[in-house]
């Protein structure tokens, strides 16, 4: 049997066991369709809270972008998790008991306004739509990969599954869909770290492998040291020192939590369990379920740094293992034999004097035409040529991008088959059940929010599921349209920047409503508006009207700048809503009411 | 037991939530990133790792897990006390 029938099987599997669940625990009426009609036990919910959660840029990208930068990495480790933290503590509880399906209405009923009502739409749409992008392409390139089609075909066939379960299981379906996708994410990532963990540290669990010893060569050596060393060894700087300013580390971390804490997706997870009591137990479930993944990264992503370097550096072209020609073809890894000699060389910056290590010219690798002569295709060793000119400035002759160190990391340490089979239905599941969950979140915003409360107040009920289900499936279009044709890098940085938009809107603006009777309509709404603007400008300045380095504000990046959009977004909402009248009594009874944790009833949309 | 005074149970309820963040704010921002490098140097290390690498790749996110269950469990009973609880 070869590895591509094993990956069929394995994700045949997955896929029968998916839609089984789906057709089975499907949504009848509107209630069903929101919030899986309020029933769904603080486990489970924990579960597929993960598996929502968890998206395919986490799950492939994530160990990748830790092997390469080390401690740096630890701001998204922090960020992702540390923001569940504030989310639980500061939000879901009073969100939950005031009982509404979804954020906009919060928004619109906390600051009595159609205005505010409509701004908080809009940003739901923009940050789910962002994201929903990135899951389709994802999808898209794991398809391609394994079937050998084209990107297009496999972004069209993750359309149609997502559309299948999400547009007509609504929120029941997905949920009982997720549980079984965290399950099988869950195993895909831990078994091939079990295994290299015993290859090289000699302990079977991995996060102790990683402040153990190193046990591959006949001394043992702490294994961190043995990073530190051949990354120093190699001119990189040490694995465990950061290049990032201790401000701008901050500030990202900051920008990441907070976000986090504002994303409309994953609220309304937590309406779908019984009551208060519940959405604490689920959250602790939730965040249990993310820590198994989030531990174990950073030790995929230092176990697979030292099995790449020890495995390629200096050894010649025509002996390394044949998973590098695959990534080769499929454009993940490249290599320029610079000096000549048929060997691979990979070198940090502070190998060369410009203190570069880029190996060719332009960000990505092209490739000739197919229809070239075979000399401009074909080097001399038999690898694959770029179209690219190679960089002379320094020695550095490997390249390849963060995403390959998850998938290639059983190929590096060569794995049983089925274990790559197991990654990739898992790969899979982190794509779907992410895209899944923003895609009703998307057709909730516009039926619920848009349709029955701002357009056409006298909707039924049946009615409201049928505009839902429409707007899924236009939603999924535009996403997949934008995922064959993604507009250029922009994607995949706004996916980044998404978080700190929702830091400087969405995360001051419910914050203060929870917890101020005073703040009013106008305070929140030009808040609001400060905030993202800032972030909006500071954002586009930097990245695509020429902005230099040299003139961040206290040296922070735009991936972090979400965090002073916040700041500045408190600071004008108290400021505007100490000169404007207070908001009327029953808002400030409904404020008080939240915080009363019984009597929350079921989150409908009434 | 029925008490329900809304204001003693809001500021319990404060009281939790204020002393839980600063513990979330000291082992995420204080010990992983500002105080980083003197807890590197000074502070006893985790198996082979400096305790500063250590907290901010693994340490930290084992504090949020027991943050929550910490927070779940206090909540609850806070919530038993003052007669809101609804028997789940």
């Amino acid at each position: 049997m070869t590895q591509d029938h094993l990956n069929f099987i394995f994700i045949g599997i997955s896929f029968a066991l998916y839609i089984g669940i789906a057709i089975k625990s499907r949504a009848g009426s509107t209630k069903e369709y929101y919030t899986a009609g309020g029933g769904v036990s603080p486990f489970a919910n924990g579960m597929a809270t993960a598996a929502d959660w968890m998206s395919a840029a986490t799950f492939i990208s994530m160990a990748g972008t830790v092997a390469i930068s080390g401690y740096d990495a630890s701001r998204f480790l922090m960020g992702w998790t540390g923001g569940f933290v504030l989310l639980t503590i500061l939000m879901v509880p009073y969100l939950r008991k005031f009982g509404k399906a979804t954020v906009p209405d919060f928004v619109g009923d906390r600051y009595y306004s159609k205005l505010a009502r409509g701004v908080a739409v809009v940003c739901a749409i923009f940050i789910c739509m962002t994201y929903i992008m990135g899951q389709m392409r994802g999808v898209g390139v794991v398809f391609s990969q394994l079937f050998g089609i084209g990107i297009p075909a496999g972004v069209i066939i993750g359309a149609s599954i997502v559309f299948f379960y999400a547009g007509l299981g609504g929120m029941k379906g997905i949920t009982y869909t997720q549980v079984a996708q965290y399950c099988v994410m869950a195993f895909a990532y831990t078994i091939p770290a079990i295994y290299i963990a015993i290859a090289l540290t000699d302990n079977f669990i991995p996060q102790l492998g990683l402040i153990g010893d190193y046990t591959a060569d006949e001394v043992a050596i702490p294994f961190l040291q043995k990073l530190n060393n051949i990354n120093q060894e190699l001119g990189f700087a040490e694995y465990t020192s950061g290049k990032l300013s201790t401000m701008n580390m901050f500030c990202i971390t900051a920008a990441l939590m907070c976000g986090t804490a504002g994303l409309p997706h994953v609220i309304v997870r937590f309406f779908t369990v019984k009551n208060v009591g519940a959405v604490r137990k689920s959250a602790c479930w939730t965040l249990l379920f993310i820590a198994v993944i989030y531990l174990t990264a950073p030790t995929i992503g230092a176990f697979s740094r030292v099995n790449l370097i020890e495995k390629l550096h200096n050894s010649p072209y025509s002996e390394v293992p044949s998973w590098f020609q695959e990534f080769e073809a499929t454009g993940q890894m490249a290599w320029v034999d610079k000096n000549g000699d048929g060997k691979i060389q990979y070198y940090g910056p502070a190998k060369s004097e410009v203190g570069t290590a880029t190996v060719f010219q332009g960000g990505k690798p092209s490739y000739p035409e197919y229809d070239a002569p075979e000399s401009q295709r074909v080097g001399v060793n038999g690898e694959r040529l770029l179209a690219n000119k190679a960089d002379d400035s320094n020695p550095n002759e490997l390249w390849f991008g963060n995403d390959i160190m998850v998938m290639a990391n059983p190929h590096m340490a060569g794995l049983p088959m089925w274990v790559i089979a197991l990654l990739m239905a898992g790969c899979i599941a982190a794509a779907l059940s992410t895209a899944a969950g923003l895609l009703l979140v998307l057709s909730t915003s516009i039926s619920h929010d848009l349709m029955k409360k701002i357009v056409k107040p006298d909707l039924s009920d049946q009615e409201e599921v049928r505009y839902a289900r429409m707007a899924s499936f236009g939603a999924l279009i535009v996403a997949a349209y934008f995922g064959i044709n993604p507009p250029s890098a922009f994607i995949a940085k706004t996916v980044a920047f998404a978080f700190g938009l929702a830091a400087s809107s969405f995360f001051p603006t419910l914050l203060i409503g929870i917890f101020s009777k005073r703040m009013n309509r106008e305070g929140a709404i030009s808040g609001m508006i400060c905030g993202i603007v800032f972030t909006i400008s500071y954002i586009i300045y930097f990245q695509f009207l020429g902005g230099h380095k040299e003139q961040y504000f206290l040296g922070i990046t735009p991936e972090g700048i979400g965090f002073i959009g916040m700041l500045i977004n408190f600071a004008v909402s108290f400021i505007v809503s100490s000169f404007t009248p207070a908001p009327p009594q029953d808002v400030q009874d409904m404020v008080e009411s939240i915080h009363i944790p019984s009597g929350s009833g079921d989150a409908s949309d009434h | 037991m029925n008490i329900n005074h809304p204001r003693a149970h809001r500021r319990a309820c404060l009281r939790i939530v204020l002393i839980l963040l600063a513990i979330w704010f000291s082992v995420s921002f204080g010990c992983a990133i500002v105080f980083r490098d003197w807890l590197d140097v000074n502070a006893p290390q985790v198996g082979n790792a400096p305790f500063g690498f250590w907290m901010a790749q693994q340490g930290a996110i084992i504090c949020f897990v027991l943050l929550l269950i910490i927070y779940a469990f206090l909540m609850n009973r806070l919530d038993a006390k003052h007669g809101y609880s609804e028997g789940n």
